[in-house]
């Protein structure tokens, strides 16, 4: 099992030096415009020059490369070239907000989108046409314009909850859940939209199969056949979807953030690429990475736990 | 071409195609709609209402003019579908016909490449690359494109897989063609179907993404876009909300129309797929079931023209059993013989209540102990089942639970047929397993299936049936997916547990070997009837109906010793 983790964790560390060292190039070839953009509108040929050597940029990219490297085994990502913070931290605070907001969709929507495509592929007829159209309405209407409609509706109009803003969960739970509870609907919405879709197609897929056949025959109550046989044979391909799931919606949350004016990673990443701040940049890619890889991780974890065969030993 | 004209037929593509191709061609037709560039901005106009001449949805914050701003908009969001999609399509098309294609290590490289591409947020990437790209949309798409298309890889890869195993890609090779030309030639036309419906879709996901990151500011101003007028709307929210009504309106309506086409074209292209049914409501019947008349008074279980109908292509039912009737007495073994397809499996499933949702018994009767089965709802039938009618299945593997252990799901049906306590269940199945040959109970009770090998694993089945005593035993081709060696034993060990039960045993197979083996009586099923029953040796020695000799026949050229094994 140890061993299993430590593969696990190794294929991360090279998703992450691969993928840092990707966007390092990536970025290496606009360094030139950085520094222009750093200096302003009236900067001299000389002051870009300065600027460039002062910032490391004139040496060889994989010198940089290898040099941020070397650092970010220190546990030291450097710091902001605006404000000067030190990355590590701001870094993980923006992710806080962002991941306080993705956690709760999260959990709720494998909670519903379990209950919804149970629901749907164990009754049939109008449970699943209902649970079809529901996801279909979620499907069909962009997060964006969804999230735009309910600060609308909710909090312009009945004013039930705040229209922008973030209190964090330490210094108010109660203001905590009311600055969260939009976003994470409408992240809801669109993650129950696919995810509901998925499970109902493997309990259908499941509850087809022939040891659900021989299972009945043997007189085992229907309840036991769907939750203890079918779901938990369905989950184990559903879990794979949900840490693509998790993606998804780390991405839709960095937009919708936006419109709640949360301060998480996306106003933050938007920040720092918009004015070239490669340290912050990098340092945003390499969380990015270790977040998915301890997400991959878990779900690997769980799926080890729920599928006898994918156990390792 | 006729895939077409359904797709022209279906009202759901009909109307988003329609709404679709509206869009586009206005968008297209902007330079002689439009009357004001995107950029011009008049001050005098700024959150002019609706209806202002000139400006027939008003001007927005700057003055610019919205319907001209709405109209240059869809170009762009048409530009990004395209650049997104084609570059997911170019790159995932040539990946899997690649991957697919050539040796597993190539394929190896491109998988890892593609999990690779996916495990990252992409949304983040297009953010954090905005140096790179310098704003421009075109740019962000490209890289976007990049990130479709492990989709587009997966499904490519999958279908050429499929082909590629298929024969004729084999004949094509034999006869001369060339790798290129297979590859053109069969696989792009399999691959067609499932790439156009994954475009559609992967078109929505490049405006919505687009839309959003001009949400977000990430990209040029100077650009019209859905999510450049959504964001200078919702700034004005409160002075003017029709400004973020319009562009709202028509981003969801082109999204929308592009995933209920997309999802048009699959039900189209890709066929019907699996409707969900209610499970448990048991089997479905549409005879009301008269009271039994005349039965056979020794008989255990009496089938009487049973027909099970199937809904076939045109509608019409297809009927797969038709008149079927059997009789089965107490502790006797008869064996239900015919050819595969013949309707000797829809015939157990019937007694058992466990037909497929699709299927309808449409006449006769089923009476075990005198008690009408046919119109039992699946509440009624459990207690039936386990208890009293037991069944055993063709293919063991795929007949045990994949995610719990022997011992759990064993426990769990002696329970719920017994009623009695977990250890008493234990107990109970470990000494039923050991019963049934197996060498080392314990350790198969605390295995999974997948350790199992396909003889042990039937014995688990056998075990799992008879584990409560049942007077009936439904044995569905028990031996077929079993070695040689194995069926013998197997078959051994079913002879001695009918009689040490005194078991009445329904044995369906194809093979008279089995029949003569350890049947007394027999019944020979040809596409849906039965033809001919009797006792089994006087049918073996002198079969009077034409079907029963050629069977017979066919089976004594190759397999000499029947004659022996039924004297």
């Amino acid at each position: 099992m140890l061993a299993y983790i430590s593969r696990r964790l190794a294929a991360g560390l090279v998703l992450a030096l691969l993928v840092t060292l990707i966007t390092f190039l990536m970025l290496s070839l606009s360094f030139q415009d950085v520094v222009r953009t750093i200096l302003g509108q009236s900067a001299t040929p000389e002051s870009v020059d300065a600027m460039t050597k002062q910032l490391g940029y004139d040496r060889p990219v994989l010198v940089q490369y290898g040099d941020w490297l070397l650092h970010l085994f220190r546990g030291d990502l450097g710091s902001s070239v605006y404000t000067s913070l030190p990355v590590a931290s701001s870094v993980l605070q923006r992710l806080g907000v962002t991941l306080s907001i993705i956690v709760p969709a999260l959990i709720i929507t494998v909670l519903l989108s379990t209950f919804l495509g149970v629901w749907a592929a164990s009754r049939g007829g109008i449970a699943d046409r209902v649970a079809q159209g529901l996801s279909l309405v979620g499907y069909i209407v962009p997060g964006l314009l969804l999230a735009i409609a309910l600060v609308y509706v909710l909090a312009v109009r009945a004013k039930l909850l705040p229209a922008t803003g973030y209190t964090p969960l330490a210094e108010n739970p109660g203001a905590w859940l009311r600055s969260i509870a939009i976003p994470v609907v409408v992240l809801v919405i669109g993650g129950v939209a696919n995810m509901a879709a998925q499970v109902r197609g493997r309990m259908i897929d499941e509850l087809r199969r022939d040891y659900v056949r021989t299972l009945r025959t043997r007189g085992i109550s229907t309840t036991s056949i769907v939750v203890r046989h079918a779901l938990r044979n369905a989950a184990s391909p559903a879990l794979t979807v949900l840490s693509l799931e998790f993606i998804q919606m780390f991405g839709s949350a960095l937009i919708i953030e936006n419109v709640f004016a949360l301060p998480g990673y996306g106003s933050y990443a938007f920040n720092a690429s918009l004015q070239g701040d490669i340290p912050v940049i990098m340092g945003i890619t390499i969380f990015g990475v270790l977040l998915v890889t301890v997400v991959n991780l878990g779900t690997d974890l769980a799926n080890g736990w729920l599928n006898p065969k994918a156990r390792v030993h | 071409m006729s895939t077409w004209r359904k797709l022209l037929r279906d009202p759901q593509a009909a109307v988003t195609g329609s709404i679709l191709i509206l869009i586009f061609a206005a968008g297209l037709s902007t330079p002689l709609l439009a009357q004001h560039g995107p950029n011009e901005s008049d001050l005098s106009m700024v959150n002019a209402p609706a209806g202002t001449p000139g400006y027939l949805l008003g001007a927005d914050e700057s003055g610019r003019d919205i319907l001209s701003r709405l109209l240059h908009s869809i170009n762009t969001s048409a530009v990004s579908a395209l650049i997104g999609t084609g570059v997911a399509l170019a790159v995932g098309v040539s990946a899997g016909l690649v991957g697919g294609y050539f040796g597993a290590r190539t394929r190896a490289i491109a998988e890892w490449a593609f999990n690779l591409v996916m495990t990252f947020p992409g949304l983040l990437l297009l953010i954090l690359l905005m140096p790179v790209t310098g704003g421009d949309y075109r740019y962000t798409m490209l890289i976007f494109g990049v990130l479709l298309s492990p989709g587009i890889y997966r499904i490519v890869r999958n279908l050429v897989l499929g082909v590629k195993n298929e024969l004729y890609v084999d004949a094509a090779r034999v006869s001369g063609l060339g790798n290129a030309r297979i590859l053109g030639r069969h696989v792009l036309s399999v691959v067609r179907g499932p790439i156009i419906i994954a475009a559609a879709f992967m078109m929505g996901a490049s405006i919505a993404t687009q839309s959003g990151l001009a949400f977000l500011g990430v990209g040029s101003k100077e650009i019209p876009s859905f999510g450049d007028m959504i964001s200078s709307g919702f700034r004005n929210l409160y002075v003017a909300p029709t400004q973020f009504l319009w562009p709202s309106l028509l981003l969801g309506l082109i999204t929308a129309s592009l995933v209920l086409l997309g999802n048009a074209l699959r039900d189209t292209l890709a066929g019907s797929r699996p409707q969900p049914a209610k499970v448990g409501q048991g089997q479905r019947a549409e005879v009301t079931p008269q009271p039994p008349a005349a039965a056979d008074p020794e008989a255990l279980l009496e089938i009487r023209d049973l027909t099970i109908a199937y809904p076939g292509p045109g509608g019409q039912p297809r009927e797969v059993v038709r008149g079927a009737t059997l009789a089965i007495h107490r502790g006797q073994t008869v064996g239900l013989v015919g050819e595969s397809g013949s309707g000797k499996t829809q015939t157990a499933f019937a007694v058992l209540g466990v037909l497929p949702d699709e299927a309808v018994v449409t006449r006769g009767s089923i009476v075990f102990e005198g008690r009408e089965l046919i119109g039992l709802s699946d509440s009624e039938m459990r207690p039936l089942r386990g208890k009293q009618i037991a069944y055993v299945p063709q293919e063991p593997m795929s007949n045990l639970d994949p995610s719990y252990t022997v011992g759990a799901q064993l426990v769990e049906g002696v329970r719920s047929a017994l009623g009695i306590s977990k250890s008493e269940a234990k107990t109970r199945v470990l000494a039923l397993l050991e019963r049934c040959g197996i060498a080392d109970p314990e350790r198969t009770f605390d295995s999974y299936p997948h350790q199992l090998s396909g003889g042990m694993a039937q014995r688990v089945l056998i075990a799992g049936a008879v584990a409560s005593r049942p007077k009936l035993l439904i044995a569905d081709e028990p031996t077929t997916a079993l070695d040689v060696t194995v069926q013998a034993e197997i078959l051994d060990l079913l002879r001695d547990l009918q009689a040490e039960l005194n078991m009445a045993v329904l044995l369906v197979t194809h093979n008279f070997g089995v029949v003569a083996d350890i049947c007394e009586r027999i019944a020979v099923m040809e596409r849906g009837q039965i033809v001919e029953s009797g006792d089994v040796l006087e049918v073996l020695r002198g079969p009077r109906h034409e079907y029963t000799r050629m069977l017979l026949d066919s089976i004594l050229d190759h397999t000499a010793p029947i004659r022996e094994a039924s004297r």
